[in-house]
This record gives structure tokens, C-alpha cells and sequence, in this order.
């Protein structure tokens, strides 16, 4: 076990050695120079901006000192937002998007595994129709439609929520609707069919035969096996409500981390976006890392040697 | 290994109440084959027949890229010629999805959208199975050395990111719709690859694998012949749903001003285009919008059926 | 089964601190700030509501360059003078001024009784920490707006290294209330320049904080409002200053600013009352739904013309457009009128020359004074223009001819018009090309185009702002042109003292750029389209669309 957590983890280091060195050539590889403007700059003063971003260097000298730079959380200084450090833009910045995202996230989780037992409990039935029509639909309409639905029926015309803004409880309402509803929709037909799977299982048989009431046999046994493919969702998830809020903050005016990413690339913020490259990068690998590790503790069916589920 | 997700699929055979019938008196009569026997594939085939959601998705997907083949043509407009005298127009007889903020028809440009984004999906997802399969091929027909290393490479490869290493790359080259398919299949192969693999490792190992090598067959002969075709059932499921994923990120590049660019225009651009002002012009957003969402939820519907039809083990 | 349980947790927990050890050290700052500074005042009245749709880059006046961070410190900061609604210089830090008989000394008093948010008194001396600091060359990073310091004596030759003894520039505090600025060239419109943010004082306790500007805690300004919160891209606060010396007229008490890029949800916030004031300069309401809100909103829509102008410029060195007669001819092929009308919907105003309406002429506007009239559109003398054009180059069909644009919806939608009326009134297709900022510009700065988008924006209120950018060999001269007589014609126009010789010598030089040479073809003067609620007075727009809300109120 711990050999495998080990070259888990030495892999997903490679991995991110990779992505910094690809985000690094890659933005060299851009044409022109981050400091043109429609207004001409100078070439002295060209020549000066690149001196103090110290991209007068050698490729190579950069791209160490900027390896090195990042092991100490060092991402260095913004070339839009002048002066700011990156390191702190992302820090402000992902607290917001972490706020909205830990609430989207529990929701997506509690309401999709209601949504998926329910259905699964009440299988063909009108319920079960109701929610897979739901979880369909979410997996079907790009996040942005329906934000944008929601803004303006719920938002303008309702108002029921302020339009823009993050402040009050009530401004997390509309963003995290918006941006639980892909996950909802497929954590409820996960549970949905790993919770078919296990009511038909021979073990439940077997409980419902020894007499064992339904409650009992729904929390101890139903319950708890049918959302356990809810955990190795963990990753994709987290991926999704990245990528999610990327769109939503944009369009609800929520200065997180997502909002920030669109800003620079749109800026061609290159310290920015390399900056934000790789922290969105390190928590994809990380919750990959951390969906890999619990989908070998908990699937019995994948063995590694000592680690036997018991 | 844990990344792989076909392994989710049961190991055993389900048996509800209902596969238990009692027998009737005479014993003999159940002896007789019921079913006339079938082809695999006939049987698949069949499965999928009798699963009616998934057909009527199939055939709207079918209607849907016919529309997208011939709609532009049996319009009297083109999806580029700019109309002043007629911009943001509400649908009618003459322009039957309206126009938009250029005085373009909507009818010639929402299919013409279908046709950039199905495009896309599909290009991609065929860029994929090359790749995958010629990858996955190698890695699970010679195993040993050539697999570990090859597989190792995917897997640091899988653990990037994709739509980063996507956006990175479309900020760097010039967005068109090769640049993006390229994007999307940088590393959307490797899903690909690994089922692949995982299919030929089971296979080769079969019996009447041992008997054809055994009679002397080539690598090419086991490979093509015996190993590719019983894997295509698998291959054709993973196929079948990236082919929305990437229509998908397409829209997703687009509302980041990073999709297709103008004159050019697919679903996901138009949607964008149009969310500025479709509470005052919704016709601008509703016929993409219902058309992205339709495309979506046939192909994972199919998708999902074809899957449950290529799989014998969850037959009823 | 326990086991399984507590693994799922420890996943759970695993993941929500990762990231949370991720986001660094200064977890509770922002928080705890924008609870301690911004909620308790409940007061509704005269708190403004108005939108920024991307955060100012930068809340240092040496370093500003951009619309956004204009409207942030005009209410920060205060220069030596201020324009007022009709775009007069009064009093500001400076409480009177001479100048000398030969227009090159400029003596300031500063008033006595203004000060620092932190209570220091604003001397002399902080107008020359400020200028000197943006002068000088090793400055990070390197003030972008250093050269609109240009006017005055040695500060080009300080900020590019010729001289290194800052006494040589023409800026010298003789006491603490005294500025006495000597000019290079007689400049008649450098008194209103010194109201524009590069020249704002700052504190010269910022000497050794590059970051001081990167926190709101940090910043010590003197202007009518204080930066009292920033939640980083989410929202901007100003709270009255209760030091600024002018604050009895100052009515708003709070001032906040949401940071939402959308233009659309922009305007559905208008429309929903969470703002009173939507759209340019410092937001967008889109040109979709312009239409719609002048007819809904007709006393709370504005358009206002704005010293800027949008326009294609030939490569006067590359065929086909080395010929004048077949540029004359692509500049008379299209419609000006339709092209605001139908495609930009802004009010834009057509334009014709190339000095935008709003410029200060002799005693009116330069546009009132000499109109733009240089040439009219006309679709059958294009055609007879564009063959006599091809004749003369011994063409028999034209070589193929590519716009380019930089990415943008707006200006694909204005690039995509503009091609279908050459296509339709002059009967030649013009492949259009948009290419990504960095590409697009480096093209048209090495020349390598045939036509190419460009906008300019007035850097101050005179013509001289548009004439001088097509001197030969000019850093914005992207177009190839040289003639000797406009040069001439700049050189007299920059020297000279009489005001009405100086705007005679600039429209002779319009008139070369445009009727003669048409070395561009305008195409429209921007104009800002905006929203304000009825109850909201005293915003002040001036000439190049510069927002002042520091004197506005709620009725």
C-alpha cells in the first residue's frame, strides 16, 4: 500500500514538472511581446520592462529561476494588475472560489445521492422518471445557458437575488444552483445505479430473508455500498466545479480564481496565466492523486498485495 | 490498474426474482432452443432494437446531422451574407429561426453551427480512436517492457489536466477549428488507449488467439483478424461518448472567446454571441441552445444504450 | 465497513485541505477587513452604485494607463488643477497659477489647507517626488505614461538617460507652496494636462514600497474619497474623505463599484436597481440591446461623442494601396451612416476627418471651426477613382487585398460590414483577417498589411494630440506616410505661440492626411453610451469621455 501511494505520488510530481515546463514554453512561445499596447511603447522602454521582468535572460536561466521561484510558492509578479504578487492574487482570489465551490460541492453531493436513492428505491416509477429526466437535462445544457437563465428570470425578473455581487448568504443561491447542477446530475445516476446494483445484490437477499427490518437494512447496507462510487467521483468532480466556475464567477461577477484565469487570458497576463495554469493544475492532480488512492481502498475488487478489504 | 473504468462493469451474473420461472411439467419442451441462434453482433443489434430510448436517439441524432448536411441547402440564404435592413428579426415565414445582430438567417446559421460542432466532436473523437487504438494496440499486444513504459507515458500524460493544457494551447496558437481539434485531442487519445489495451490483454491470451498463432499466423493477421474486431465493442461505446465531451469543451472554449472564430460559427460561439442580448432576441439563444442540448443528450442516451446492448452480461 | 467509511472521510478531509493549505498564510485578512470597514453603515442615502467591468491595473498614478484606473483615481487623487463640467481648469491643489508672458513658466500656488489622508500637508515637494519619480529611469515598472510628462524642459532627455541631474528638468518646488514648472515648447494645453492622473502628486513615503499600491491599506492619497475596501475582482469601495479640503461639496458618502465583466449582466443589474450608473466608460451595455434602452429608458440613456476616432489605415507602401486614387476609392465605397445605424448602434457619428469633435479649436470646437469635410461618399466616383487607379498601375484586376483586425466581437462585426460594402458598392472582395493582439500589432508596426484597424484616443485637449502621430517616422505612424509639408506644417503648428496660427497650420495638415493623401479612412467618432439613473446628478463626463463621479449626488 504504501509502495503505491508512494509511486502515485512520485508519478503525479512528474506530471506536474511537466505541466509547469509546458505552461512555461509554451507561453515563450507566443508571439509579439506582453508589453505592446496600441499606443507604441518605445523600444528603450521595451528593452527596460524586459530587464525588470527579467526576461532578458537566457531561456534556460528563466525557466529555472522560475522552477525554483515556485517551489517557494514564489509565482512572481503580475504583468497586468502592476506590481501584484501572483502568488497573492491566487490566494485572495481562491478563497472566493473555494467558498463557492465547497457549497457546490456538498450540494451537488447531498442532493445528488437524494436524488439517485430515490430514484433508485422508487425504480420505473414517476419519481424515478422525474429525476433522470433532471439529471439528463443537467448533463445536457452548457453551464452558461443556464446561468444565464437563472440571472435573468430569477435575478432581473423575479428579483429574488441581486443580479451581481457575493456578499450576502443569499448571492451564493444563484452561482451554486448554476454550478451544482452538471455534478447533481451525475452523482445521481451513479447512486441510481450502484444502488440498483446493491438492492439486487445476493447479500441484501439474504438480509431481507433473515427478517432484518428496512431501515436497518437500508442505512446499513443499501446506503452505505450504493454511494461508495460517489467517492471515486471525487476527481472528475472536482475538475468539473473548476471548470464550472470559470463560467459561473464570470458571469455572476464573483472575483474568484476562475474569473482571474478568464481576465488573464483575455489580458495575456502571461505570469497570470502560467501562475494560475499551475495552481488549477496541482489541485486537479491532487484530488486525482487522493481519487486514486480511495478508489483502491475501497473497491475490494482491485487487490494490491497486503492490502486486503476485509 | 485504478485508472481503469471498465473494470466497474459486474464480474458476476445478476439474478433477480424475475430470472427464476418455474418449470413446467414438460421437462423435455425446455430442452428445445427457444431462440434461433445469432451473430454477436446480430444480437447486439437486437438488444439495441428493443431499447426504445436509445433508438429514438439514434434517429433524432440521425436527423440531426442530415439537417446539418442539407438544411443550409434548402434555404434561400447563406449563413455569411450580412442583411442591415433586417438585423435581430424575430422568426418567420421567411426567415424560420429569425436573424441575428448582422441580419444573418438563423435557420442556415444554427445548422451550419451543428454542422462546425458535430465537426469537431466527431473529428476529434476519430483522432482519438487512431491514436488510441494504434497506442493501446501496442502497449497491450507486446506487453512486457514496450507496455510499462508506453503505459507510464500515458498515465503522466492523463494526470495533466486536458483543458488547461487545451486552453494554454489555444492562447498560444491561432483559434481555428483545426487548432482546436488539435487542442481537444492532445490528450483525449489516452481514455482511448487504455481501453484498447485493456481489451487486447484479454484477449490475446484466449484460446482461439493461442490456436490461430499456434497455426502460424503473423502478428498483423492475430492483430487485424482476431483481436481489433472482437474488441470493437468497446472501442465504439468510448467512441460514441466523446464525441459530446468534445463538442462540449468546444462550447466551453468558445464562451472563453478561445472557440472557432468568425465568419466560422459553431453552437457553443453562437450561444456566446448571443447571451448579451437574447432576453431582448431569445429565438438567438433557443434554437442553438435546444440544438447543443439535444446533440448532447442523444449521444450520451445511445451511448449508454450501445453500451448496455454490446455487453452480454447485463442482459436480461 | 468502518473502514470504507472512514476512508471516504479521510478523502473528504484530504481534499478540503489541500486546498486550503494551498491558498498560503493570509487566510483571514481579507475577511476580517471587509467585515470591520464595509458593513456597519446602513446609510442608503448618497451611496453610489456603479459597475467597473475589470479591476484598474493599477491604483499608482505613475503607472496607470487605462480608463479604469482613470475613473478610480480621479476620485483618489487630486492634481494641481481639476476640470470642471464644461471642461474649464479651476482651482484644485493649486490654488491660483501664473504664466509667463512667453507661455514656458508655469507658477503654482498650492493651497495650504489640503492634505494627505494620513494628515501630512500636500507640498510643492510631493509634485516633484511624483513627476521626478515617474521621469526617472529606473523606475519599476517603467511608468508607460512617462512621455505626457514630455513638455516640460530636460524630462525626455532625464527619462531617457541624456542627462542624470534631475535640477536640469524644469520642475522645481521653491517653497513648500510654490511649483514652478518651466516648459520645453510654448504648450497652450498643458494647464489642462496637469489635471490628468500622471501628474497627480504621491506621497513620497512610497519610496520604498514597489506593492504600496496593491493594498488599500497602504495608500495614502489626497482626492475626495479613500479606497476603504478591495475584495480582489469582485468589488472596489470609496468612503468620503473627511480631510479633502473641498469636502462641503462633496455629497456621495460612499461610492461602490461591483467588477463584473459581462456587459450584459452589467445592464440587467442596472435594470434591476442594484446600480445607478451602467456603461461607458468604465462598463458596456451591449450594442444588442442599445436599441432597445433608448426606447424604454429614453431619459436615463445617454450617448456623448468623445475625442477618439475609429478608423482603417492603408499601408501607403504596399499595393494596391501605394496608389492614392484606388485608397480614395475604398474610403468613398462604403456608408458611414449605415455602418452607426445598423451595425455599431452606439451613436457613433460618421466621420470624415480624423480630429474627433470635442477638441478644443480657437473659441469653439476645432470640429465646429473647420469641418470634416474632405471628401463625401460616392459609390459611382469610387468605381471611376478605383479604375483610374488600376490603370494608372497597369492592373487588370486588383491584387488581392486583406483587412485586418485585432479579435474582438465588435470589431469582427464592424470588419465583416465594411468588407460586404466594398464587396457589394465597389465590387471587390476583401478577405478580412482578425488575429490575436500581439500578432495583429506587430503586422502593422512592421508594415506588414494592406489595411488595418486602428483607434485613437486624444492623450489632451487639442488637435495636436491626432495631427502629431503622422510625422514622419512617429511611434504611431504605422501607415508608411511621409510628406515633408505636413512634417512642415506639425513643426510650425508646435512652435508657435498664437493659438489661431497653430489650429490654421493643423487643419492644412488634416487636410494633406485625409482629401489630399488619405493615408486612412475614418470611419466613426466613439462615442460613450451609458445608463444613469433618474435620481442621480453631477456625474461629469469630459472631453475623451474621462468619468468624474466625485461631484455627483442622489436626489
Amino acid at each position: 500500500m504504501v509502495r503505491y501511494v508512494a509511486n502515485k505520488f512520485f508519478y503525479m510530481l512528474l506530471s506536474l514538472l511537466i505541466l509547469i515546463s509546458a505552461t512555461f514554453f509554451l507561453m515563450k512561445a507566443i508571439p509579439g511581446d506582453p508589453f505592446q499596447a496600441e499606443k507604441k511603447v518605445s523600444a528603450e522602454m521595451k528593452a527596460r520592462l524586459m530587464e525588470q521582468y527579467g526576461l532578458d535572460k537566457p531561456l534556460y536561466v528563466q525557466y529555472f529561476k522560475y522552477l525554483g521561484d515556485i517551489t517557494t510558492g514564489d509565482f512572481g509578479i503580475s504583468m497586468k494588475k502592476l506590481n501584484q504578487d501572483v502568488s497573492k492574487i491566487i490566494s485572495d482570489t481562491f478563497q472566493t472560489s473555494l467558498k463557492l465551490g465547497l457549497v457546490a460541492i456538498v450540494i451537488a453531493v447531498v442532493v445528488g445521492v437524494l436524488l439517485g436513492m430515490l430514484a433508485a428505491l422508487y425504480h420505473r416509477k414517476l419519481i424515478d422518471n422525474v429525476a433522470m429526466i433532471l439529471a439528463v437535462l443537467g448533463m445536457a445544457v452548457p453551464s452558461f445557458v443556464f446561468a444565464s437563465l437563472l440571472q435573468y428570470y430569477l435575478a432581473e425578473k423575479a428579483g429574488w437575488f441581486n443580479v451581481i455581487g457575493f456578499d450576502k448568504p443569499l448571492d451564493y443561491v444563484l452561482p451554486v444552483i448554476a454550478l451544482s447542477a452538471q455534478p447533481i446530475a451525475f452523482i445521481a445516476r451513479l447512486t441510481r445505479s450502484s444502488m440498483l446494483e446493491v438492492l439486487h445484490a445476493d447479500y441484501i437477499k439474504t438480509a431481507k430473508a433473515k427478517g432484518l427490518n428496512w431501515f436497518t437494512i437500508m442505512f446499513k447496507h443499501v446506503i452505505r455500498n450504493g454511494i461508495l462510487p460517489v467517492v471515486t467521483y471525487v476527481g472528475p468532480m472536482t475538475a468539473n466545479i473548476i471548470t464550472g466556475s470559470v463560467v459561473i464567477e464570470q458571469i455572476f461577477g464573483i472575483g474568484g480564481i476562475g474569473k482571474v484565469f478568464v481576465e488573464s487570458i483575455t489580458n495575456r497576463d502571461y505570469t497570470l496565466i502560467m501562475g494560475v495554469t499551475i495552481f488549477y493544475g496541482v489541485i486537479l492532480m491532487v484530488a486525482r492523486f487522493i481519487t486514486d488512492i480511495a478508489y483502491v481502498m475501497i473497491d475490494p475488487r482491485i487487490k494490491l498485495s497486503g492490502g486486503k478489504e476485509g | 490498474m485504478a485508472n481503469n473504468q471498465t473494470k466497474t462493469s459486474q464480474d458476476h451474473v445478476i439474478l433477480t426474482s424475475e430470472d427464476f420461472r418455474k418449470i413446467g411439467t414438460d421437462e423435455k419442451q425446455s430442452e428445445v432452443i427457444q431462440r434461433e441462434s445469432l451473430s454477436a453482433w446480430r444480437d447486439a443489434w437486437q438488444r439495441l432494437c428493443e431499447n426504445k430510448i436509445a433508438m429514438t436517439a439514434l434517429i433524432i441524432l440521425a436527423l440531426i446531422i442530415v439537417a446539418s448536411i442539407f438544411g443550409p441547402m434548402i434555404s434561400d440564404f447563406n449563413h455569411y451574407t450580412n442583411d442591415y435592413a433586417n438585423t435581430n428579426q424575430a422568426p418567420s415565414s421567411i426567415h424560420w429561426f429569425g436573424t441575428d445582430e448582422l441580419g444573418r438567417d438563423m435557420f442556415v446559421r444554427t445548422w451550419m453551427g451543428a454542422r462546425i460542432s458535430l465537426t469537431v466532436g466527431l473529428a476529434a473523437a476519430l483522432i482519438d480512436l487512431i491514436i488510441g487504438v494504434i497506442y493501446g494496440g501496442t502497449m497491450g499486444f507486446f506487453g512486457g517492457r514496450v507496455d510499462e513504459i508506453m503505459n507510464k507515458f500515458s498515465e503522466i500524460l492523463y494526470s495533466i489536466p486536458y483543458l488547461l493544457v487545451t486552453i494554454l494551447l489555444l492562447v498560444v496558437l491561432e483559434p481555428s477549428l483545426g487548432t482546436i481539434i488539435l487542442a481537444l485531442t492532445i490528450t483525449g487519445w489516452i481514455n482511448m488507449s487504455w481501453i484498447v489495451r485493456g481489451e487486447m490483454i484479454q484477449l490475446k491470451n484466449r484460446e482461439f488467439v493461442l490456436a490461430s498463432r499456434s497455426m502460424g499466423a503473423g502478428n498483423a493477421r492475430l492483430i487485424f483478424r482476431h483481436l481489433l474486431p472482437n474488441a470493437v465493442g468497446p472501442i465504439i461505446v468510448t467512441l460514441t461518448l466523446s464525441v459530446p465531451s468534445a463538442i462540449f469543451s468546444e462550447a466551453f472554449l468558445s464562451f472563453l472567446g478561445l472557440g472557432v472564430q468568425a465568419p466560422v460559427a459553431s453552437l457553443g460561439s453562437m450561444i456566446s454571441d448571443a447571451l448579451t442580448g437574447w432576453m431582448y432576441y431569445p429565438w438567438r439563444m433557443l434554437f442553438p441552445a435546444v440544438l447543443i442540448s439535444l446533440i448532447m443528450l442523444c449521444f450520451n442516451i445511445f451511448g449508454d444504450g450501445l453500451r448496455d446492448a454490446l455487453d452480454p452480461k447485463l442482459k436480461k | 465497513m468502518n473502514k470504507k467509511r472512514l476512508l471516504s472521510m479521510l478523502a473528504l478531509i484530504l481534499i478540503v485541505s489541500t486546498v486550503l493549505a494551498a491558498c498560503g498564510s493570509n487566510n483571514n485578512r481579507e475577511g476580517g477587513a471587509s467585515n470591520g470597514a464595509g458593513k456597519p453603515a446602513k446609510a442608503k442615502e448618497q451611496v453610489l452604485h456603479i459597475n467597473m467591468s475589470a479591476e484598474p491595473p493599477t491604483f499608482d498614478p505613475g503607472l496607470a494607463q487605462d480608463s479604469q484606473a482613470n475613473t478610480a483615481l480621479k476620485l483618489m487623487y487630486e492634481g494641481l488643477v481639476r476640470l470642471d463640467d464644461t471642461g474649464k481648469e479651476v482651482p484644485a491643489a493649486a490654488e491660483s497659477w501664473e504664466i509667463s508672458p512667453d507661455g514656458l513658466q508655469y507658477i503654482f500656488k498650492l493651497r495650504k489647507d489640503a492634505v494627505w489622508s494620513n494628515g501630512d500637508p500636500v507640498t510643492a515637494n510631493d509634485f516633484v517626488f511624483a513627476w521626478q519619480r515617474v521621469l526617472d529611469p529606473t523606475t519599476t515598472p517603467a511608468p508607460p505614461y512617462a512621455y505626457q510628462l514630455g513638455y516640460i524642459k530636460n524630462a525626455n532627455a532625464y527619462n531617457a538617460k541624456e542627462i542624470t541631474d534631475f535640477s536640469q528638468v524644469g520642475i522645481k518646488a521653491t517653497d513648500d507652496h510654490t511649483l514652478e514648472v518651466t516648459l520645453e515648447n510654448p504648450t497652450p494645453y498643458f494647464l489642462g494636462l496637469t489635471s490628468f492622473y500622471t501628474y497627480f502628486p504621491v506621497h513620497a513615503s512610497v519610496k520604498n514600497n514597489a506593492a504600496w499600491a496593491t493594498d488599500y491599506k497602504s495608500m495614502i492619497t489626497n482626492g475626495a474619497f479613500n479606497l476603504t475596501n478591495w475584495t480582489t475582482g469582485q468589488k472596489l469601495e470609496y468612503t468620503k474623505n473627511d480631510k479633502y479640503w473641498d469636502k462641503d461639496n462633496i455629497k456621495l458618502s460612499k461610492i461602490e463599484s461591483s467588477l463584473v465583466t459581462s456587459g450584459a449582466a452589467e445592464l440587467s443589474s442596472y435594470k434591476s436597481g442594484q446600480l445607478d450608473y451602467a456603461g461607458a466608460p468604465n462598463g458596456e451595455i451591449p450594442s444588442d440591446s442599445i436599441p432597445t434602452m433608448k426606447k424604454n429608458l429614453p431619459n436615463e440613456f445617454a450617448v456623448k461623442g468623445i475625442a477618439s476616432t475609429y478608423f482603417y489605415e492603408f499601408n501607403v507602401t504596399a499595393k494596391p494601396f501605394d496608389n492614392v486614387k484606388i485608397r480614395k476609392a475604398f474610403s468613398m465605397a462604403i456608408s458611414r451612416q449605415d455602418l452607426v445605424d445598423k451595425v455599431t448602434l452606439g451613436g457613433q457619428i460618421p466621420a470624415f476627418g480624423f480630429v474627433a469633435p470635442g477638441i478644443k479649436g480657437v473659441k469653439d470646437e476645432f470640429r465646429t471651426e473647420y469641418k470634416d469635410n474632405f471628401f463625401q461618399e460616392n459609390y459611382e466616383e469610387a468605381k471611376k477613382l478605383l479604375a483610374e487607379g488600376m490603370a494608372e498601375e497597369g492592373y487588370t484586376t486588383l491584387p488581392e487585398v486583406t483587412l485586418i483586425y485585432n479579435s474582438s466581437e465588435s470589431h469582427k462585426k464592424v470588419a465583416l460590414a465594411i468588407a460586404d460594402m466594398w464587396k457589394n458598392n465597389l465590387g471587390v472582395e476583401v478577405k478580412t483577417e482578425n488575429l490575436e493582439w500581439g500578432v495583429f500589432l506587430e503586422n502593422r508596426q512592421n508594415l506588414n498589411y494592406q489595411i488595418a484597424r486602428a483607434g485613437w484616443t486624444a492623450d489632451f485637449n487639442d488637435p495636436m494630440s491626432f495631427v502629431d502621430m503622422w510625422k514622419t517616422g512617429a511611434g504611431n505612424n504605422d501607415s508608411g506616410f511621409s510628406n515633408a509639408e505636413y512634417d512642415q506644417l506639425v513643426k510650425d503648428a508646435m512652435t508657435s505661440q498664437d493659438n489661431a496660427v497653430r489650429m490654421e497650420k493643423m487643419a492644412a495638415a488634416e487636410k494633406i492626411l485625409i482629401q489630399d493623401e488619405q493615408v486612412l479612412m475614418p470611419l466613426y467618432y466613439y462615442t460613450n453610451v451609458s445608463l444613469t439613473k433618474g435620481n442621480v446628478k453631477g456625474i461629469s463626463v469630459n472631453y475623451s469621455g474621462a468619468i468624474d463621479f466625485s461631484r455627483a449626488y442622489i436626489e
